[in-house]
C-alpha cells in the first residue's frame, strides 16, 4: 500500500466493513482529538472500546476502559492508535500477539511508522497512517461538507438526513483524492524529513 | 464509487451540492435562517465544542454557504474553504490567524488599490506591518524577509494591469522563509490559474468578480491548500497552541490538513463577524456553474479588444499579457495558457484628459469601480480606485494618470470594438 495517498475505495472498504474498534490512547478529556473521534464513531454505530491503562476502572461515554488490547477478551476488527509515531511500534507488536488478529490497524493524524506498518501488512493486516477515521467517515459520507471541507465526493442521489446512532452511506462517487495532491505531497515531504 | 477524477466543468456544476436530504430539492436551497435547532443538550455541547459536524448559527456556518465553500475548495484543489462577506473580509480573517501585533507580512507592490489601502492603513492600526516587494524582482521578496515575517501575499494576475506573477518563484522564497504564501486569485479564477498547483498555501478571492461573475453579489472566500505545517516553532499560535476560546483545543492537531480553514471559521469569522448572506452564496453558486464558459469568452474577447487597441493611433501602449509583445507573455503562457484574463490597462497619447474623455464617450462599457462582470467595464484608476495613492505609488502600481483599465465582458466582441472605436475616434 502506498501510504502517502490512499485511494478512497481503500478507506471506504475499511470503514464499511469494521464493526468493533479498540482505541489505544483514548482520552476522557473532552478537548482531546481522541475523545472527539471516539464519540463520533460511537454515534455512527461502531462498537467502541477505550484502551488506556491510566483510566482503568472508569468509563468513556459508558464504555469501560481496559488496560491493554489483550484485556479485551473478544475479537476486534480494528485497532485505532492515538499515540505519537515514536510509540507506535510496541502497540503494533502487541496487536500481532492477538488471536484472532484484527483486520485493520489505523494510526491517527500525525502518526506514522513505516516499519511497524510493514510488519502488520506482512501478516495480512490493512494499515492506514496519518489519517483520522472521524474525518474520513465525515468526508466519504459528505457530512463534513457542512464545515466547508472538500469531501472530494459527488452525488446526484438524495442522502438521508443523518441522525444520532445511524450509519451513513459512504458509497458516493469519489473524486479520487487526486485533487488534494498538494496536501498529500506536503505530508510526504514532511515524513521524509523527519 | 470509482476513484475517477472529474473535470473542472463537472466540479463547477456539482462539487459540494447534492439533492437536499429533506425535500429532494436539486438546486441548492437558500437556507435563509440565522440559527439551527439542536437535537438535545449533548448535541448542542458537541457542536459548540467542535466535536460534531453541524450548524449552530449563520455567522459561523450555513448550509448554503457550505456548498459554495466546498465548490471553490474543489475548483482550487484545496482541502477546505470559508466564505465571508467580501474579498477584503477574507484578507482580514486570513491575516488575523497568522499575525500578532508587531509582526510583518510581505506583499507584492502590484495589488488592487483597495488592498494597498487596507494593508497600509487599516492593518497598521492592528500592528500588522506590511513590507512591500516588487513582483518583477523576486530577490526583493528575499531581501524583505525578517524574523517577524509571517506570510507573503501576492495576486496571481495583478490589478490593474493584468500582469502575471511568477507564483512558483515566490513560493520558493516563502518555503525558505518558513512562511505561507497567500495568493489572491480573483482576476484569474481557478479556471485560468490554480495557485495551489504552483506552491500557494492559502488562496483568497473576491467572489464578487469572475466567480460570481454577474456583478450582483458581494462575497469573499479563503481556501486552505492543506500544505503548510503550522506546528513548527510556535510561530502560529492560533493553530498550534491550546485555544482558550475552545477549552484548550489545538486546531492543527485536531483538524490536520484543513486546520487553517477551521481557524478562519471558529477564531476569525466567529469573532470578527463578516458573515456572507446565504442569498449571496446562492447567487455566486449559480454564477460558478457557468464559470468555465464565461471565463473563456472573457479571455477571447479581451484578447480581441487588446489587439484592436494595440493597433489604434490614439493608444500609446497596451498592457495585456495575452499579446505576444507583452512583458508578461511568457509567464502568461506558463501560468494561464487558456487565456491571460480579461482585466488590463492601456495608456492614451492624450494623457489624463484623454482618459476622462474616453470614459465619458463609451456607450456599452460601464464606468464603475468593479471588474469581472458579464458587462464590459471601464475605469480611470488614477481618479478612482487608486486615487488615494500618491503619484509615485500610482505609477509603481501601474495606475499612472494616462492609464485606463478595462474589464472585458462577454458581449459580442465586434460591438465592444465598435464602441471603443467611436469613443477614441472623435
Amino acid at each position: 500500500m502506498n501510504h502517502d495517498a490512499y485511494p478512497d475505495n481503500y478507506i471506504r472498504g475499511i470503514l464499511n466493513s469494521v464493526k468493533s474498534i479498540a482505541m489505544v490512547g483514548a482520552s476522557p478529556v473532552n478537548v482531546r482529538p481522541s475523545y472527539f473521534a471516539f464519540k463520533y464513531l460511537a454515534q455512527r454505530g461502531y462498537d467502541m472500546i477505550p484502551v488506556n491503562p491510566g483510566h482503568v476502572g472508569k468509563d468513556l461515554l459508558g464504555k469501560p476502559f481496559v488496560a491493554s488490547l489483550s484485556d479485551i477478551g473478544r475479537p476486534i476488527d480494528m485497532v485505532d492508535i492515538f499515540r505519537n509515531s515514536s510509540h507506535i511500534l510496541p502497540v503494533v507488536e502487541e496487536v500481532l500477539t492477538l488471536d484472532p488478529l484484527p483486520k485493520v490497524i489505523w494510526m491517527q493524524l500525525g502518526a506514522r511508522d513505516d516499519a511497524a506498518a510493514a510488519k502488520a501488512e506482512s501478516v495480512g493486516i490493512k494499515v492506514v497512517m496519518n489519517r483520522c477515521p472521524k474525518i474520513e467517515y465525515g468526508r466519504l459520507s459528505s457530512e463534513i461538507s457542512w464545515m466547508g471541507v472538500n469531501s472530494r465526493t459527488l452525488s446526484s442521489k438524495r442522502a438521508p438526513a443523518p441522525t444520532q446512532g445511524m450509519r451513513l452511506s459512504l458509497n458516493r462517487m469519489s473524486v479520487g483524492g487526486g485533487d488534494t495532491a498538494a496536501s498529500d505531497r506536503a505530508a510526504k515531504n514532511k515524513s521524509e524529513q523527519s | 464509487m470509482s476513484d475517477r477524477l472529474p473535470g473542472f466543468s463537472t466540479l463547477a456544476v456539482h462539487a459540494g451540492a447534492q439533492p437536499d436530504p429533506t425535500t429532494g430539492a436539486r438546486a441548492t436551497p437558500i437556507y435563509q435562517t440565522t440559527s439551527f435547532v439542536f437535537n438535545d443538550a449533548d448535541h448542542a455541547a458537541s457542536l459548540f465544542g467542535l466535536q460534531a459536524f453541524g450548524n449552530i448559527y449563520t455567522r459561523i456556518g450555513n448550509p448554503t454557504n457550505a456548498v459554495l465553500e466546498e465548490r471553490v475548495a474543489a475548483l482550487e484543489g484545496g482541502t477546505a474553504a470559508l466564505a465571508v462577506a467580501s474579498g477584503h473580509a477574507a484578507q482580514v480573517v486570513v491575516l488575523q490567524q497568522l499575525l500578532q501585533p508587531g509582526d510583518e507580512f510581505i506583499a507584492a507592490r502590484k495589488l488592487y488599490g483597495g488592498s494597498i489601502n487596507q494593508f497600509t492603513h487599516a492593518f497598521k492600526s492592528f500592528g500588522w506591518n506590511v513590507v512591500w516587494a516588487d513582483p518583477d524582482d523576486i530577490a526583493s521578496f528575499e531581501r524583505a524577509v525578517t524574523p517577524r515575517t509571517k506570510a507573503i501575499f501576492i495576486e496571481s494576475i495583478a490589478n490593474p494591469a493584468g500582469s502575471i506573477t511568477d507564483i512558483e518563484a515566490i513560493s520558493t522564497v516563502a518555503r525558505k522563509a518558513g512562511v505561507p504564501l497567500i495568493v489572491d486569485n480573483t482576476l484569474a479564477s481557478p479556471y485560468l490559474i490554480r495557485p495551489i498547483d504552483h506552491g500557494a498555501d492559502i488562496v483568497v478571492h473576491s467572489l464578487t468578480k469572475f466567480l460570481g461573475g454577474h456583478g450582483n453579489s458581494l462575497g469573499g472566500i479563503i481556501v486552505d491548500a492543506g500544505t503548510f505545517d503550522w506546528s513548527t516553532g510556535g510561530k502560529y499560535p492560533m493553530l498550534s497552541e491550546p485555544r482558550p476560546e475552545y477549552h484548550g483545543i489545538r486546531l492543527q492537531e485536531t483538524f490536520g490538513n484543513f486546520a487553517f480553514a477551521i481557524a478562519c471559521r471558529v477564531l476569525g469569522l466567529r469573532d470578527l463577524g463578516p458573515a456572507l448572506s446565504p442569498f449571496n452564496a446562492f447567487m455566486i453558486l449559480t454564477g460558478i456553474e457557468t464559470l468555465p464558459l464565461r471565463m473563456q469568452k472573457h479571455c477571447d474577447n479581451a484578447k480581441a479588444v487588446a489587439e484592436f487597441l494595440a493597433g489604434h493611433p490614439a493608444v500609446a501602449s497596451v498592457n495585456y499579457a495575452g499579446l505576444p509583445s507583452d512583458k508578461y507573455h511568457q509567464l502568461a503562457r506558463k501560468y494561464a495558457p487558456k487565456g491571460a484574463g480579461a482585466v488590463f490597462t492601456f495608456s492614451l497619447k492624450g494623457g489624463y484628459d484623454a482618459g476622462v474623455n474616453l470614459v465619458s464617450k463609451l456607450q456599452l462599457f460601464s464606468h464603475l469601480a468593479n471588474v469581472g462582470d458579464t458587462r464590459s467595464l471601464v475605469i480611470h484608476p488614477a481618479s478612482t480606485t487608486h486615487s488615494q495613492l500618491d503619484d509615485a505609488a500610482k505609477i509603481k502600481s501601474g495606475a499612472g494618470p494616462d492609464v485606463v483599465r478595462l474589464s472585458v465582458g462577454i458581449e459580442d466582441k465586434e460591438d465592444l470594438i465598435a464602441d471603443l472605436e467611436q469613443a477614441l475616434g472623435a
